[in-house]
């Protein structure tokens, strides 16, 4: 795709509403980012920082973000009926219903990393620093953010760095699971609290892999083409080359 | 991605075929330039140009299809005026090829090259190739009347004889001797009404004018009496953009039926219509071929950005 399509993504259209309805999904979207990438915040600030409060309000506020899901979803189906997008317009609105398909499951992962804070903190709410989550926390965050700011430019070359940054997500999540399982062996008292973290520590494993759906996703808006399912070299290569 | 093919095969050094008199050989006979012109069409010669290789998808995997009609740099003017610049295209066999873009973009005018109906309008100049079967359509022995046999026409407003259902049918075979009068010539009525999907709603009344029945039936009606010559290709201009939704919704399911056993080349404005119907889509704009590929890829992600303008309404 050249470099006018990438800028214009949806502007130009003849009819102007059309243009409105495109850029109101797009920017739906990266309002709904906004919310999923909070949510995140506090689930990892209630679990890393013991903040009972805040993990109180991260369980008990994803219907924020399911109810964003439903209407951006919506306004997708009445594109799609109204409009019968084509090209990079239909590309939009899939990367569109997926990228929200995405977030919504990062706002449940945030939800049930809520819900894991509020049991751990219940048994103690003085509880120590947890070795490594704070880091791979920051880093899950990182990689969201960068997800949704290549989203929000249709950056593909963003969007190939931060898929890749999965790969430390992966080894950090390993590195956690491994220490609380020794944790667990030499001290069997400590396996309900450990079972807390590495529930925890899946769920931001799991954010990492979806914020790489997202990127994936704008690799197919940008290049048209489909990328899931591919080595992160094959990921670069289809977003760097041509596209036949 | 497959561009049109740059005329690369001149038979005639000048490109010059400009308005041939009609010549006595049948068009299969053909010219003199290309070998191999009586191999069965089923079985293309090796060396044979092809269908494009269309890219991106699943779609790439299936077999291509020989190539039916090969146009290598054709060019077209209407007086001073030209209307067709350099177009060269190759379309597959026994499948279903649209021609999209804006009114004027010359879509109509590359398709009535393909029967020659251009020859019936005075001023018309044509340069380069177009060849039906590797045989060329503009060849001097070429008969007009037996090409637009092999080729057959459908319209834009439904145009039937005013004559009866069983006359609009049994016309053109009689005349060109494909059946004798009686149980045989009712037999040929019977089949391409059959074919055209129109048999169970005229059989009783196949002495009613044509021109009594509806318009989706009047359009399946010259559909059927195109299909009745038994031509190699169909071509479509604007077939059902006269007819509503469940007309036009008749018609291209009768177009899917017909795809197995015709190349059709179908001309249309409405995009989700060549969506729909097309295998392989040309987008056509101020008289060139900007792109021809896999419908597919021409609607989910076609590689030209006057393509891309045009499918998705960016065309100020």
């Amino acid at each position: 795709m050249s470099d006018d399509i990438e800028q214009s993504f949806f502007k130009e259209h003849i009819s102007q509403r059309f243009n409105t309805e495109l850029e109101d999904i797009h920017s739906r979207v990266l309002s709904m980012g906004g919310l999923v990438e909070q949510q995140l915040i506090d689930a990892v600030s209630a679990m890393v920082e013991t903040k009972f409060e805040l993990a109180e309000k991260v369980a008990t506020s994803d219907y924020k973000v399911n109810a964003q899901e439903v209407e951006i979803d919506e306004a997708c189906t009445e594109i799609l009926v109204r409009r019968q997008p084509t090209a990079s317009d239909l590309r939009l609105v899939l990367a569109v219903i997926k990228t929200i398909t995405d977030l919504e499951r990062i706002g449940d992962e945030a939800e049930r990393m809520g819900r894991m804070a509020l049991h751990f903190l219940e048994q103690d709410r003085q509880q120590g620093p947890i070795e490594g989550l704070g880091e791979m926390g920051e880093h899950v965050h990182g990689m969201l953010r960068g997800a949704l700011d290549a989203f929000a430019r249709m950056d593909v070359d963003q969007a190939v760095r931060v898929a890749q940054l999965d790969i430390q997500v992966d080894s950090q999540h390993e590195a956690i699971v491994h220490r609380l399982m020794e944790q667990m062996m030499k001290s069997p008292d400590a396996v309900p609290r450990a079972m807390d973290v590495v529930w925890t520590a899946r769920s931001l494993e799991r954010i990492g892999d979806r914020a790489r759906n997202i990127c994936e996703y704008v690799v197919y808006f940008v290049r048209g083409k489909n990328v899931r399912h591919t080595s992160y070299e094959q990921m670069a290569e289809e977003a760097t080359g041509d596209r036949h | 991605m497959q561009m049109p093919q740059p005329n690369d095969n001149p038979g005639d050094p000048e490109g010059v075929v400009a308005r041939s008199s009609m010549g006595a050989a049948e068009l299969r006979e053909g010219s003199d330039t290309v070998e191999g012109e009586d191999r069965p069409q089923s079985t293309p010669a090796p060396g044979v140009t092809r269908a494009p290789e269309v890219g991106g998808g699943s779609e790439a995997a299936e077999p291509t299809h020989p190539t039916k009609v090969d146009v290598r740099g054709l060019s077209l003017w209407y007086g001073d005026t030209q209307a067709l610049f350099d177009v060269s295209l190759r379309i597959p066999e026994k499948d279903v090829t649209a021609l999209i873009g804006p009114s004027g973009c010359g879509k109509s005018t590359f398709l009535r090259c393909i029967n020659r109906m251009n020859d019936l309008i005075s001023a018309v100049t044509i340069r380069g190739q177009l060849l039906l079967d590797e045989a060329d359509v503009y060849g001097s022995e070429v008969d007009v009347v037996q090409l637009r046999s092999r080729v057959g026409m459908v319209f834009q407003q439904p145009n039937p004889f005013p004559k009866s259902i069983y006359e609009n049918v049994a016309y053109a075979p009689r005349i060109h001797g494909l059946a004798k009068k009686g149980a045989e010539m009712d037999e040929l009525v019977e089949t391409s009404l059959r074919k055209a999907g129109l048999w169970k709603e005229v059989s009783d009344r196949l002495s009613m004018p044509g021109t009594a029945l509806s318009g989706g039936q009047q359009q399946r009606l010259c559909i059927a009496r195109a299909i009745a010559v038994n031509p190699d290709v169909i071509l479509m201009d604007e077939p059902a953009s006269a007819l509503d939704p469940v007309a036009t919704a008749t018609i291209e399911e009768l177009i899917d039926e017909l795809r197995s056993n015709y190349t059709i080349i179908i001309v249309t404005h409405n995009m989700q219509q060549a969506a729909r119907v097309a295998r392989y889509t040309a987008f056509f704009h101020l008289g060139e071929v900007i792109e021809f590929d896999d419908t597919d890829t021409i609607f989910t992600n076609p590689s030209q950005k006057r393509t891309e303008d045009y499918i998705t309404g960016r065309f100020g």
